[in-house]
């Protein structure tokens, strides 16, 4: 790379080591993290925005329908309208709800929601907190986002919050174990927890093709099973039984209203685009190009153009499919995910400890190909429900 | 196989994605305020009254009889009938309505009062877009702001305006004839007294002429209904 490319691919953190050089050497510390932060917390309600008017447009078109398109030039300002209309709106607290915690859920959530992104690296040498233990990280703040759902669904003191509360935490706690097997073939492969150094051994090539962790068998599974099980912990469709507007009309928000209905909004898309920078990080490579001859576009580039991707097939998806019964939701979850993605480990094994070569590829694809198969077989038993006769009825 | 289902539906999304931008056919959606569809015929909302000729205010059909206020169920109609008469469109003097509101917001669009009318006099209204900000300004109607024309009703409602249209044509033309011959009987029997007793006293003579044409009047207004 050139000197002028690589100043365009460093300019943020250029900048902030600018910036810091005007601070006191005590205050430097604090004013780094600031500086760390402030743009973070800046861009990725950005994207939330972006998203929301993309995805409403998305589904319309997908529906024969325009979408939104009066807000401004084709409707871009639907956000803006969508906020001002949200922070306006009376905020009422049922009178029996417990008033303490049903504040706090929102909050908690959207601390969450903003606490991961720490741990995302964004660019080269751009990521706020390099841990060494990154992903550990990621998933611990990640279960606080369940602690919040129940918080919201326990302290409104309805019925429908109640089941949407409890549905929500049956299922991420399900969903949760599929996603953490998923990318311990990650860890295995890049021997670390930090995000940093996952992304680092993805960004060599070979040729023009990447050393993504995709481009493996196992890498190809636990991705596929990461992002089910993304779509199923951030409540999205065709997993939205938590929220499911037609039996239990928002689920675990349902009392809230006004900012604090936008606030679940807004942590619900930050988790979804937290867990696609994780799924980006973990096996496409993070920021790294997709090819060595396209290295010369900025890093923060390709990480984000990454992210879209991810949600527009995470809208794709919403589009398309339905919502699953919650005994679906469960067989999928326990039956298929829980044991392909233990399957998977033993296959990252195999790989790790197979020399390099065709054999290496064909033996673990033949090893995933088949218990996919025969995983899928056994989903599709015990399948028929028949009329329930009650015997004392009549 | 296991998520064949998942790929032919999100083709079929995709396909719709990617259509909706290139074939406008697909797009259903009227936009309304600068895209709007042909209303269908019988579209109704609001009632209106009908007036022939330019002027509403001798134009209109209404006799003030009262039957559509007694009549409409949510009670949205109030008529002051006035204390002299008028010609009416015919040349026939008749009561008119010196009141005639119409609460619209009341209104229930039921039609009733269309259905009782015996003069043909109020209609079906195909305008929508009243909404208001004064609730008794924009949306109690005085009857200026009830008068419309015929041809007004011709055009919204052209198929029931021109079966009313005709059959009030065919009365009117049946009232005239009626009238002419009553008139010309009245003459007869007239001038058959005034010639008969050529002695006859004249105080008796004189009211005959004066008197005939309102008997007349009368005799054809009931035919007419």
């Amino acid at each position: 790379m050139t000197g002028h490319l690589v100043t365009l691919d460093q300019i943020f953190v250029v900048i902030k080591h600018w910036l810091l050089g005007f601070v006191p050497g005590a205050l430097q510390p604090i004013s780094s993290a600031i500086l760390s932060v402030v743009p973070v917390v800046i861009a990725f309600p950005l994207l939330f925005a972006i998203t929301t008017v993309l995805e409403r447009k998305g589904l319309g078109r997908m529906q024969n329908r325009y979408g939104p398109n009066r807000a401004g030039w084709f409707g871009i300002l639907q956000p803006m309208a969508d906020g001002i209309k949200s922070l306006t709106k009376e905020d009422i607290v049922p009178k029996t709800a417990d008033q303490l915690v049903h504040f706090l859920a929102p909050v908690v959530m959207v601390i969450a929601s903003f606490l991961v992104y720490a741990v995302v690296p964004i660019g080269r040498n751009m990521v706020i907190a390099d841990l060494n233990a990154g992903v550990l990280f990621f998933f611990a703040i990640g279960s606080m986002v369940e602690l919040s759902v129940f918080m919201a669904g326990w302290s409104s003191h309805s019925k429908y919050s109640l089941l949407g509360a409890m549905r929500a935490i049956a299922q991420m706690i399900s969903y949760e174990m599929p996603l953490v097997l998923a990318s311990v073939v990650v860890i295995m492969a890049a021997g670390s927890l930090s995000t940093v150094t996952i992304v680092n051994m993805q960004a060599g090539y070979t040729g023009i093709w990447p050393h993504w962790y995709l481009f493996t068998p196992w890498g190809i599974i636990g991705f596929v099973i990461f992002m089910i099980a993304a779509t199923a912990e951030s409540n999205r469709c065709p997993f939205d039984m938590p929220e499911g507007e037609s039996e239990i009309i928002a689920g675990y928000f349902i009392e809230y209203s006004g900012f604090k209905f936008a606030l679940f909004f807004l942590a619900e898309y930050l988790g979804m685009f937290a867990t696609s920078a994780m799924a980006i990080t973990f096996f496409l490579g993070g920021w790294s190009a997709p090819f060595s001859f396209l290295t010369w576009i900025p890093s923060y580039f390709w990480f984000f153009a990454k992210l879209l991707t991810i949600i527009c097939a995470f809208i794709w998806v919403r589009g398309t499919l339905p919502r699953l019964r919650m005994d679906q939701l469960m067989n999928f979850a326990w039956k298929f995910m829980l044991p392909l993605s233990l399957i998977n480990i033993v296959g990252a094994g195999i790989w790790h400890f197979m020399p390099a070569g065709f054999t290496r590829w064909g033996v673990v694809s033949l090893l995933l190909a088949l218990s996919c198969v025969l995983l899928s077989r056994g989903l599709r038993r015990n399948k028929w429900f028949h009329v329930r006769t009650y015997r004392f009825a009549s | 196989m296991l998520g064949e289902g998942i790929v032919k539906g999100l083709a079929e999304t995709a396909r719709n994605f990617f259509g909706s931008y290139v074939n406008k056919e697909r797009l259903t959606t009227v936009q309304f305020p600068e895209e709007r569809l042909p209303q269908i015929e019988a579209t109704r909302d609001f009632p209106f009254l009908v007036y022939d000729g330019a002027d509403p205010e001798p134009g209109l059909r209404c006799v003030a009889c009262q039957i559509c206020e007694k009549e409409c169920p949510p009670k949205c109609i109030y008529i002051v009938k006035s204390a002299d008469k008028k010609p009416d469109a015919t040349g026939k003097a008749q009561f008119y309505p010196a009141q005639f509101d119409i609460d619209i917001s009341v209104c229930m669009s039921c039609q009733i009062c269309v259905e009782v009318c015996p003069f043909d006099a109020i209609k079906m209204d195909v305008e929508f877009e009243m909404s208001s900000e004064d609730r008794f300004g924009g949306l109690l109607l005085d009857k200026y702001k009830l008068a419309k024309s015929n041809e007004y009703y011709n055009k919204i409602h052209p198929t029931e305006a021109g079966a009313v249209d005709a059959a009030l044509a065919e009365e009117r033309a049946k009232a005239k004839l009626a009238a002419e011959a009553k008139a010309k009987k009245d003459a007869e029997i007239a001038a058959a007294k005034a010639a008969a007793p050529a002695a006859a006293p004249a105080p008796a003579a004189t009211p005959a002429p004066a008197e005939t044409p309102a008997p007349a009047v009368t005799s054809a207004v009931g035919e007419t209904k």
